[in-house]
Protein backbone atom coordinates (compact mmCIF):
# COMPACT_ATOMS: atom_id res chain seq x y z
CA UNK A 1 0.00 0.00 0.00
CA UNK A 2 1.18 3.80 -0.32
CA UNK A 3 1.05 6.52 1.48
CA UNK A 4 -1.23 9.75 1.26
CA UNK A 5 0.80 12.92 1.52
CA UNK A 6 -0.97 16.05 2.66
CA UNK A 7 -0.75 19.68 4.38
CA UNK A 8 -1.66 20.26 7.98
CA UNK A 9 -2.23 23.69 8.62
CA UNK A 10 -2.68 24.73 12.53
CA UNK A 11 -5.25 27.88 13.75
CA UNK A 12 -4.71 29.84 17.01
CA UNK A 13 -4.99 27.13 19.92
CA UNK A 14 -4.42 24.15 17.91
CA UNK A 15 -1.25 26.08 16.74
CA UNK A 16 -0.22 26.38 20.44
CA UNK A 17 -0.57 22.81 21.20
CA UNK A 18 1.05 21.10 18.21
CA UNK A 19 3.90 23.62 18.58
CA UNK A 20 3.46 24.15 14.86
CA UNK A 21 1.86 26.52 11.72
CA UNK A 22 1.60 23.51 9.35
CA UNK A 23 3.68 20.28 8.30
CA UNK A 24 3.29 17.56 5.47
CA UNK A 25 1.94 14.80 7.29
CA UNK A 26 1.95 11.21 5.31
CA UNK A 27 -1.00 8.72 5.88
CA UNK A 28 -1.24 4.71 5.00
CA UNK A 29 -3.33 4.56 1.98
CA UNK A 30 -6.64 3.23 2.77
CA UNK A 31 -8.15 2.82 -0.79
CA UNK A 32 -8.26 3.74 -3.98
CA UNK A 33 -11.17 6.33 -5.80
CA UNK A 34 -12.80 5.44 -8.92
CA UNK A 35 -9.77 6.84 -10.82
CA UNK A 36 -7.44 5.32 -9.20
CA UNK A 37 -5.84 7.91 -6.92
CA UNK A 38 -5.33 6.79 -3.48
CA UNK A 39 -7.04 8.18 -0.51
CA UNK A 40 -6.95 8.10 3.29
CA UNK A 41 -9.47 9.65 5.67
CA UNK A 42 -9.66 12.62 8.27
CA UNK A 43 -10.53 9.86 10.81
CA UNK A 44 -6.51 8.53 10.17
CA UNK A 45 -6.14 11.69 10.48
CA UNK A 46 -7.32 12.73 13.67
CA UNK A 47 -5.61 9.53 15.38
CA UNK A 48 -1.54 10.30 13.67
CA UNK A 49 -2.28 13.70 15.17
CA UNK A 50 -3.27 13.07 18.74
CA UNK A 51 -0.82 10.18 18.62
CA UNK A 52 1.51 12.95 17.60
CA UNK A 53 0.42 15.72 20.26
CA UNK A 54 -1.15 14.98 23.31
CA UNK A 55 -2.61 18.47 23.70
CA UNK A 56 -4.72 18.44 21.02
CA UNK A 57 -6.92 16.43 22.33
CA UNK A 58 -9.17 18.85 24.18
CA UNK A 59 -9.31 21.00 21.15
CA UNK A 60 -10.53 18.18 19.26
CA UNK A 61 -14.18 18.09 21.19
CA UNK A 62 -14.45 21.30 19.43
CA UNK A 63 -12.76 21.80 16.62
CA UNK A 64 -14.04 22.52 13.32
CA UNK A 65 -12.05 20.38 10.21
CA UNK A 66 -11.72 21.81 6.94
CA UNK A 67 -10.44 20.14 3.98
CA UNK A 68 -9.19 22.45 1.19
CA UNK A 69 -11.01 25.65 2.96
CA UNK A 70 -14.43 23.48 2.98
CA UNK A 71 -16.24 22.81 6.46
CA UNK A 72 -16.60 19.07 7.33
CA UNK A 73 -19.25 17.99 9.30
CA UNK A 74 -18.82 16.54 13.01
CA UNK A 75 -17.70 12.94 13.23
CA UNK A 76 -17.95 12.90 9.20
CA UNK A 77 -15.25 10.16 7.38
CA UNK A 78 -13.82 12.34 5.01
CA UNK A 79 -11.51 11.04 2.26
CA UNK A 80 -8.53 12.72 1.99
CA UNK A 81 -6.83 12.72 -1.61
CA UNK A 82 -2.73 13.44 -2.01
CA UNK A 83 -1.92 17.27 -1.65
CA UNK A 84 -5.24 18.17 0.59
CA UNK A 85 -4.81 20.82 2.89
CA UNK A 86 -6.61 20.32 5.90
CA UNK A 87 -7.22 22.78 8.40
CA UNK A 88 -7.78 22.42 12.26
CA UNK A 89 -9.86 25.60 13.27
CA UNK A 90 -10.47 25.86 17.17
CA UNK A 91 -12.78 28.48 17.95
CA UNK A 92 -11.89 31.87 19.71
CA UNK A 93 -13.65 32.71 22.65
CA UNK A 94 -11.81 36.11 23.66
CA UNK A 95 -11.99 39.61 22.45
CA UNK B 1 -34.31 81.21 -1.99
CA UNK B 2 -33.14 80.83 1.63
CA UNK B 3 -33.99 77.18 2.92
CA UNK B 4 -35.45 75.80 -0.80
CA UNK B 5 -32.94 73.05 -1.33
CA UNK B 6 -34.09 69.53 -1.56
CA UNK B 7 -32.51 66.59 -0.67
CA UNK B 8 -32.67 62.27 0.02
CA UNK B 9 -34.21 63.32 4.11
CA UNK B 10 -31.12 64.58 5.62
CA UNK B 11 -30.42 67.92 6.56
CA UNK B 12 -28.02 70.36 6.14
CA UNK B 13 -25.72 68.86 9.38
CA UNK B 14 -26.15 65.50 8.45
CA UNK B 15 -25.07 65.72 4.59
CA UNK B 16 -21.96 68.28 6.36
CA UNK B 17 -21.26 65.49 8.70
CA UNK B 18 -21.50 62.08 6.56
CA UNK B 19 -20.81 64.36 2.87
CA UNK B 20 -18.07 61.21 2.44
CA UNK B 21 -19.82 58.40 2.43
CA UNK B 22 -22.34 59.95 0.95
CA UNK B 23 -20.57 60.89 -2.04
CA UNK B 24 -19.82 56.85 -2.76
CA UNK B 25 -22.15 55.43 -5.29
CA UNK B 26 -22.01 52.22 -3.58
CA UNK B 27 -23.27 53.81 -0.36
CA UNK B 28 -25.22 56.88 -0.77
CA UNK B 29 -27.98 58.84 0.79
CA UNK B 30 -30.51 56.44 0.99
CA UNK B 31 -27.67 54.02 2.89
CA UNK B 32 -27.31 56.80 4.91
CA UNK B 33 -30.98 57.08 6.14
CA UNK B 34 -31.16 53.27 6.79
CA UNK B 35 -28.21 53.68 9.08
CA UNK B 36 -30.00 56.50 11.02
CA UNK B 37 -33.54 54.43 11.68
CA UNK B 38 -31.28 51.59 12.32
CA UNK B 39 -30.53 49.93 16.02
CA UNK B 40 -27.24 48.18 17.11
CA UNK B 41 -27.07 45.82 20.09
CA UNK B 42 -22.92 45.63 21.35
CA UNK B 43 -22.23 42.92 23.63
CA UNK B 44 -19.08 43.46 25.40
CA UNK B 45 -17.62 47.05 25.32
CA UNK B 46 -13.84 45.37 25.25
CA UNK B 47 -11.29 45.00 22.78
CA UNK B 48 -13.70 44.24 19.84
CA UNK B 49 -16.14 46.48 21.00
CA UNK B 50 -14.61 49.92 21.36
CA UNK B 51 -13.90 49.85 17.52
CA UNK B 52 -17.63 48.63 16.87
CA UNK B 53 -18.88 51.34 19.36
CA UNK B 54 -16.43 54.22 17.66
CA UNK B 55 -17.28 53.21 14.57
CA UNK B 56 -20.77 52.78 14.52
CA UNK B 57 -21.32 55.80 16.35
CA UNK B 58 -19.30 58.17 13.97
CA UNK B 59 -21.19 56.18 10.83
CA UNK B 60 -24.28 57.60 11.89
CA UNK B 61 -25.87 54.80 13.41
CA UNK B 62 -29.28 56.32 14.93
CA UNK B 63 -29.52 54.14 18.41
CA UNK B 64 -26.77 51.81 20.18
CA UNK B 65 -27.05 49.56 23.37
CA UNK B 66 -24.45 48.87 24.85
CA UNK B 67 -23.79 46.00 27.08
CA UNK B 68 -21.06 45.29 29.93
CA UNK B 69 -20.94 44.52 33.33
CA UNK B 70 -17.37 45.39 33.85
CA UNK B 71 -15.33 48.22 35.17
CA UNK B 72 -12.43 49.70 32.64
CA UNK B 73 -9.29 48.76 34.28
CA UNK B 74 -5.62 49.92 33.53
CA UNK B 75 -4.77 46.83 31.43
CA UNK B 76 -7.73 47.06 29.38
CA UNK B 77 -5.93 50.85 27.90
CA UNK B 78 -3.88 48.93 25.17
CA UNK B 79 -6.18 46.97 23.27
CA UNK B 80 -9.79 49.08 24.35
CA UNK B 81 -9.82 52.29 22.82
CA UNK B 82 -13.02 53.61 23.76
CA UNK B 83 -11.45 53.82 26.96
CA UNK B 84 -8.61 56.78 28.37
CA UNK B 85 -7.03 56.89 31.43
CA UNK B 86 -9.53 59.16 33.27
CA UNK B 87 -11.95 56.69 32.29
CA UNK B 88 -10.28 54.00 34.62
CA UNK B 89 -13.09 52.68 37.12
CA UNK B 90 -15.93 53.69 35.54
CA UNK B 91 -18.55 51.20 34.35
CA UNK B 92 -17.63 50.48 30.74
CA UNK B 93 -20.41 50.97 29.04
CA UNK B 94 -21.11 54.12 30.51
CA UNK B 95 -17.68 55.09 29.58
CA UNK B 96 -18.21 53.75 26.45
CA UNK B 97 -21.30 55.94 25.96
CA UNK B 98 -19.17 58.48 27.20
CA UNK B 99 -17.02 58.12 24.61
CA UNK B 100 -19.57 58.09 21.74
CA UNK B 101 -21.51 60.77 22.91
CA UNK B 102 -18.37 62.93 22.43
CA UNK B 103 -17.56 61.49 18.72
CA UNK B 104 -21.49 61.63 17.61
CA UNK B 105 -23.87 63.48 20.06
CA UNK B 106 -26.75 62.70 17.75
CA UNK B 107 -26.78 58.55 18.09
CA UNK B 108 -28.21 57.71 21.08
CA UNK B 109 -26.61 55.03 23.28
CA UNK B 110 -28.26 53.15 25.68
CA UNK B 111 -26.42 51.35 28.46
CA UNK B 112 -26.79 47.95 29.84
CA UNK B 113 -24.68 47.42 32.75
CA UNK B 114 -25.98 44.37 34.54
CA UNK B 115 -24.63 42.41 31.23
CA UNK B 116 -25.59 39.68 29.06
CA UNK B 117 -27.55 37.20 31.40
CA UNK B 118 -29.99 34.80 30.11
CA UNK B 119 -32.85 35.66 31.88
CA UNK B 120 -32.96 39.41 29.94
CA UNK B 121 -31.07 37.79 26.94
CA UNK B 122 -34.45 37.56 24.91
CA UNK B 123 -35.98 41.45 25.78
CA UNK B 124 -32.28 43.19 25.19
CA UNK B 125 -31.90 41.83 21.80
CA UNK B 126 -35.68 42.56 20.55
CA UNK B 127 -34.59 45.79 21.37
CA UNK B 128 -32.40 45.95 18.37
CA UNK B 129 -32.36 45.27 14.67
CA UNK B 130 -29.13 43.98 14.53
CA UNK B 131 -26.59 42.46 17.15
CA UNK B 132 -23.18 42.23 17.78
CA UNK B 133 -20.84 40.09 19.28
CA UNK B 134 -17.83 41.42 21.06
CA UNK B 135 -17.77 39.58 24.52
CA UNK B 136 -15.29 37.21 25.95
CA UNK B 137 -16.28 34.25 26.50
CA UNK B 138 -17.94 30.99 25.33
CA UNK B 139 -21.15 30.81 27.01
CA UNK B 140 -21.80 34.44 26.37
CA UNK B 141 -21.30 33.55 22.57
CA UNK B 142 -23.87 30.76 23.27
CA UNK B 143 -26.45 32.59 24.61
CA UNK B 144 -25.76 35.57 22.71
CA UNK B 145 -26.38 33.43 19.83
CA UNK B 146 -29.25 31.86 20.64
CA UNK B 147 -30.98 34.72 21.71
CA UNK B 148 -30.59 35.73 18.12
CA UNK B 149 -32.00 32.76 16.45
CA UNK B 150 -35.30 33.04 18.60
CA UNK B 151 -35.89 36.44 17.94
CA UNK B 152 -34.26 36.51 14.32
CA UNK B 153 -31.71 38.41 14.34
CA UNK B 154 -28.32 39.04 12.40
CA UNK B 155 -25.66 38.32 14.67
CA UNK B 156 -22.13 39.99 13.66
CA UNK B 157 -19.85 37.52 15.46
CA UNK B 158 -16.24 38.47 16.30
CA UNK B 159 -13.34 37.11 18.18
CA UNK B 160 -9.69 37.56 18.65
CA UNK B 161 -6.97 36.19 21.37
CA UNK B 162 -3.26 36.40 21.39
CA UNK B 163 -2.37 37.00 17.60
CA UNK B 164 -5.40 35.38 16.33
CA UNK B 165 -9.21 36.23 15.14
CA UNK B 166 -12.21 35.37 13.66
CA UNK B 167 -15.08 36.79 12.08
CA UNK B 168 -18.88 35.76 10.80
CA UNK B 169 -22.32 36.74 10.54
CA UNK B 170 -24.35 34.68 11.94
CA UNK B 171 -28.33 33.96 11.40
CA UNK B 172 -28.59 35.75 8.40
CA UNK B 173 -29.92 35.78 4.69
CA UNK B 174 -30.56 32.57 2.99
CA UNK B 175 -30.24 29.48 5.19
CA UNK B 176 -27.30 31.13 7.18
CA UNK B 177 -25.74 28.56 9.59
CA UNK B 178 -26.34 30.13 13.37
CA UNK B 179 -23.12 30.18 15.83
CA UNK B 180 -24.28 26.66 17.21
CA UNK B 181 -24.43 25.06 14.00
CA UNK B 182 -20.87 25.88 13.23
CA UNK B 183 -19.74 24.91 17.23
CA UNK B 184 -22.38 22.40 17.94
CA UNK B 185 -19.81 21.20 20.56
CA UNK B 186 -19.22 23.91 23.30
CA UNK B 187 -15.73 23.94 24.97
CA UNK B 188 -15.31 22.18 28.51
CA UNK B 189 -15.24 24.42 31.29
CA UNK B 190 -11.60 26.38 31.85
CA UNK B 191 -10.25 25.02 28.80
CA UNK B 192 -10.95 28.29 26.39
CA UNK B 193 -8.78 30.80 26.42
CA UNK B 194 -9.50 34.58 27.82
CA UNK B 195 -7.72 37.21 26.95
CA UNK B 196 -7.13 37.99 30.94
CA UNK B 197 -4.90 34.79 31.29
CA UNK B 198 -3.86 33.70 27.68
CA UNK B 199 -2.85 37.85 26.62
CA UNK B 200 -3.58 39.76 23.21
CA UNK B 201 -1.50 41.74 21.06
CA UNK B 202 -3.44 45.02 21.71
CA UNK B 203 -4.14 45.92 17.63
CA UNK B 204 -5.49 42.05 16.69
CA UNK B 205 -9.30 43.00 18.42
CA UNK B 206 -9.19 46.17 16.98
CA UNK B 207 -8.75 44.44 13.42
CA UNK B 208 -11.91 41.96 13.97
CA UNK B 209 -13.86 44.68 15.91
CA UNK B 210 -13.69 46.71 13.04
CA UNK B 211 -14.53 44.17 10.29
CA UNK B 212 -17.74 43.28 12.36
CA UNK B 213 -18.64 47.17 12.09
CA UNK B 214 -18.84 47.04 8.56
CA UNK B 215 -20.30 43.68 8.04
CA UNK B 216 -22.71 45.36 10.68
CA UNK B 217 -23.00 48.46 8.17
CA UNK B 218 -23.70 45.70 5.51
CA UNK B 219 -25.99 44.34 7.00
CA UNK B 220 -28.38 47.31 7.75
CA UNK B 221 -27.88 48.91 4.37
CA UNK B 222 -27.82 45.71 2.16
CA UNK B 223 -24.88 46.68 0.40
CA UNK B 224 -21.92 44.22 -0.94
CA UNK B 225 -21.38 40.61 0.52
CA UNK B 226 -21.62 39.48 3.88
CA UNK B 227 -19.38 37.33 5.50
CA UNK B 228 -22.63 34.68 5.96
CA UNK B 229 -21.88 31.22 5.79
CA UNK B 230 -18.56 31.93 5.82
CA UNK B 231 -15.91 32.05 8.53
CA UNK B 232 -13.15 34.49 7.44
CA UNK B 233 -9.92 34.12 9.97
CA UNK B 234 -7.05 36.66 10.53
CA UNK B 235 -3.76 35.47 11.50
CA UNK B 236 -1.70 38.44 12.58
CA UNK B 237 1.48 36.77 12.79
CA UNK B 238 1.43 36.80 9.00
CA UNK B 239 -0.94 39.16 8.39
CA UNK B 240 -3.01 36.81 6.40
CA UNK B 241 -6.82 36.38 5.99
CA UNK B 242 -8.28 33.09 4.78
CA UNK B 243 -11.94 32.38 4.34
CA UNK B 244 -14.05 28.86 5.41
CA UNK B 245 -17.07 28.26 3.41
CA UNK B 246 -19.36 26.65 6.00
CA UNK B 247 -22.37 24.73 5.65
CA UNK B 248 -26.07 25.83 5.93
CA UNK B 249 -28.06 26.00 8.79
CA UNK B 250 -27.87 22.10 10.19
CA UNK B 251 -31.19 20.26 11.00
CA UNK B 252 -30.03 18.90 14.10
CA UNK B 253 -29.02 22.20 15.98
CA UNK B 254 -29.96 23.01 19.25
CA UNK B 255 -31.13 26.62 18.55
CA UNK B 256 -32.04 26.83 14.62
CA UNK B 257 -33.12 23.23 14.13
CA UNK B 258 -36.62 22.21 13.34
CA UNK B 259 -36.36 19.87 17.10
CA UNK B 260 -34.14 23.16 19.04
CA UNK B 261 -34.29 22.46 22.39
CA UNK B 262 -33.64 25.79 23.62
CA UNK B 263 -36.61 27.84 22.57
CA UNK B 264 -38.67 31.18 23.87
CA UNK B 265 -39.59 29.69 26.85
CA UNK B 266 -36.43 28.02 27.65
CA UNK B 267 -33.45 30.33 27.40
CA UNK B 268 -33.74 31.74 30.55
CA UNK B 269 -33.11 28.89 32.29
CA UNK B 270 -30.36 27.15 30.39
CA UNK B 271 -27.65 27.24 32.24
CA UNK B 272 -25.17 28.51 29.82
CA UNK B 273 -22.28 28.28 32.40
CA UNK B 274 -22.39 25.06 33.23
CA UNK B 275 -23.44 23.43 29.33
CA UNK B 276 -21.17 26.35 27.38
CA UNK B 277 -17.40 26.58 28.68
CA UNK B 278 -17.61 28.17 32.02
CA UNK B 279 -18.36 31.72 33.23
CA UNK B 280 -20.27 34.28 31.26
CA UNK B 281 -18.32 36.94 33.73
CA UNK B 282 -14.56 37.18 34.04
CA UNK B 283 -14.92 37.48 37.67
CA UNK B 284 -11.23 36.73 37.72
CA UNK B 285 -9.95 38.44 40.84
CA UNK B 286 -8.41 36.93 43.23
CA UNK B 287 -8.69 32.56 43.55
CA UNK B 288 -11.51 30.83 43.24
CA UNK B 289 -10.49 27.39 42.97
CA UNK B 290 -10.13 25.53 46.47
CA UNK B 291 -8.28 22.32 45.48
CA UNK B 292 -6.16 22.31 48.97
CA UNK B 293 -6.80 21.78 52.88
CA UNK B 294 -5.50 24.93 54.99
CA UNK B 295 -2.32 22.51 55.92
CA UNK B 296 -0.78 23.53 52.90
CA UNK B 297 -1.03 26.89 52.27
CA UNK B 298 0.71 29.81 54.01
CA UNK B 299 -0.47 33.26 53.25
CA UNK B 300 1.86 36.01 51.33
CA UNK B 301 2.60 38.00 55.20
CA UNK B 302 3.96 34.53 56.18
CA UNK B 303 6.06 34.39 53.07
CA UNK B 304 7.19 37.66 53.58
CA UNK B 305 8.39 36.54 56.92
CA UNK B 306 10.15 34.27 55.96
CA UNK B 307 12.01 35.73 53.03
CA UNK B 308 13.02 38.12 56.01
CA UNK B 309 13.92 36.17 58.08
CA UNK B 310 16.68 34.34 55.48
CA UNK B 311 17.79 38.08 54.96
CA UNK B 312 18.29 37.74 58.63
CA UNK B 313 20.25 35.01 58.03
CA UNK B 314 22.89 36.15 55.64
CA UNK B 315 20.38 35.25 52.96
CA UNK B 316 19.91 31.46 53.57
CA UNK B 317 16.61 30.66 52.65
CA UNK B 318 15.36 27.48 54.27
CA UNK B 319 12.69 27.10 51.45
CA UNK B 320 12.47 26.95 47.69
CA UNK B 321 10.17 29.93 46.17
CA UNK B 322 8.72 28.17 42.95
CA UNK B 323 6.77 30.49 40.56
CA UNK B 324 4.78 28.10 38.19
CA UNK B 325 3.39 31.27 35.60
CA UNK B 326 3.65 31.15 32.00
CA UNK B 327 7.41 32.66 31.21
CA UNK B 328 6.43 36.18 29.80
CA UNK B 329 4.88 36.55 33.43
CA UNK B 330 7.94 35.90 35.14
CA UNK B 331 10.11 38.05 32.60
CA UNK B 332 8.12 41.06 33.69
CA UNK B 333 7.98 40.81 37.14
CA UNK B 334 9.01 38.18 39.98
CA UNK B 335 9.83 37.47 43.51
CA UNK B 336 13.77 37.87 44.61
CA UNK B 337 15.32 34.89 44.87
CA UNK B 338 11.92 32.55 43.24
CA UNK B 339 12.89 30.20 40.40
CA UNK B 340 10.31 29.78 37.10
CA UNK B 341 8.76 26.68 36.63
CA UNK B 342 5.88 27.10 34.01
CA UNK B 343 3.01 24.81 34.57
CA UNK B 344 3.69 22.76 31.51
CA UNK B 345 7.67 22.07 32.06
CA UNK B 346 6.10 21.48 35.88
CA UNK B 347 3.75 18.48 34.57
CA UNK B 348 6.81 17.23 32.30
CA UNK B 349 9.42 16.82 35.36
CA UNK B 350 6.93 16.09 37.80
CA UNK B 351 5.95 13.32 35.19
CA UNK B 352 9.57 11.60 35.20
CA UNK B 353 8.60 8.99 37.98
CA UNK B 354 9.44 9.64 41.66
CA UNK B 355 9.77 13.63 40.61
CA UNK B 356 12.60 12.47 38.95
CA UNK B 357 12.88 15.65 36.63
CA UNK B 358 12.11 17.82 39.67
CA UNK B 359 15.42 17.44 41.58
CA UNK B 360 17.05 20.85 39.96
CA UNK B 361 14.32 22.49 41.48
CA UNK B 362 13.84 21.05 45.06
CA UNK B 363 16.03 21.56 46.99
CA UNK B 364 16.66 18.50 49.65
CA UNK B 365 13.93 18.55 52.04
CA UNK B 366 13.47 22.35 52.12
CA UNK B 367 9.52 23.70 51.82
CA UNK B 368 8.44 24.56 48.57
CA UNK B 369 6.61 27.56 48.04
CA UNK B 370 4.06 28.09 45.09
CA UNK B 371 3.32 30.92 43.93
CA UNK B 372 1.11 32.09 40.68
CA UNK B 373 -0.23 34.87 39.49
CA UNK B 374 -4.16 34.58 41.36
CA UNK B 375 -3.35 31.46 43.50
CA UNK B 376 -5.39 28.92 41.83
CA UNK B 377 -2.40 27.19 39.55
CA UNK B 378 -0.31 27.15 42.67
CA UNK B 379 -2.64 25.08 44.18
CA UNK B 380 -2.80 22.87 41.13
CA UNK B 381 0.92 22.66 41.33
CA UNK B 382 0.95 21.66 45.24
CA UNK B 383 -1.34 18.55 44.77
CA UNK B 384 1.11 17.89 41.42
CA UNK B 385 4.53 17.92 43.46
CA UNK B 386 2.77 15.51 46.52
CA UNK B 387 2.10 13.53 43.38
CA UNK B 388 5.62 13.42 42.69
CA UNK B 389 6.93 13.20 46.27
CA UNK B 390 7.30 16.10 47.39
CA UNK B 391 5.37 15.76 50.44
CA UNK B 392 6.59 19.78 51.96
CA UNK B 393 5.09 21.53 49.19
CA UNK B 394 2.67 24.74 50.48
CA UNK B 395 0.48 26.90 47.84
CA UNK B 396 1.40 30.53 48.68
CA UNK B 397 -2.61 31.72 48.36
CA UNK B 398 -3.99 34.27 46.48
CA UNK B 399 -0.45 34.58 44.48
CA UNK B 400 1.36 37.64 43.50
CA UNK B 401 -1.67 39.35 43.17
CA UNK B 402 -2.58 39.26 46.62
CA UNK B 403 1.03 40.00 47.51
CA UNK B 404 0.76 42.77 45.76
CA UNK B 405 -2.54 43.86 47.76
CA UNK B 406 -1.80 42.92 51.66
CA UNK B 407 2.71 42.95 50.93
CA UNK B 408 4.13 44.83 48.57
CA UNK B 409 2.15 47.52 46.33
CA UNK B 410 4.58 48.52 44.19
CA UNK B 411 4.15 44.87 42.56
CA UNK B 412 2.31 45.16 39.37
CA UNK B 413 -1.09 43.71 39.26
CA UNK B 414 -2.23 42.84 35.99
Amino acid sequence: MGEVRLRVLYFAAAREAAGVESEEVSLEEEGTDDRGTPYATTEALEELLLGRYPKLKDIFRTVVLAVNMDYVDKGARVKLAPGDEVALIPPIGGG
Amino acid sequence: MEGAWRGGGLDKEEVERYARQLVLPSFGVANQRKLKESSVLVVGAGGLGSPVCLYLAAAGVGRIGVVDHDHVEKSNLHRQVLHAEDQVGTHKAVSASISMHRLNSTTTVETHVDGFRPKAALKLVEGYDVVVDASDNPATRYCVNDACVIANRPLVSGAAIGTDGQLSVYNHGEGGPCYRCVWPDPPASGSCQRCSDHGVLGVLPGIIGTLQALETIKVITGIGECTSGKLLMFDGLCTGFRTLKLRGRQASCAACGPEATITRDTIAAYDYEAKCGGPMHDRGEGACLKVLGKDRRVSCSRLSERMEEAVGRGGDRDFVLMDVRPRPEFDFAHLPGSVSLPMEDLEEAASGGEGAGLGAYVDNGKDVLVVCRRGNDSQVAVRRLEEAGVANAFDVEGGLQSWSQTVDPTFPLY
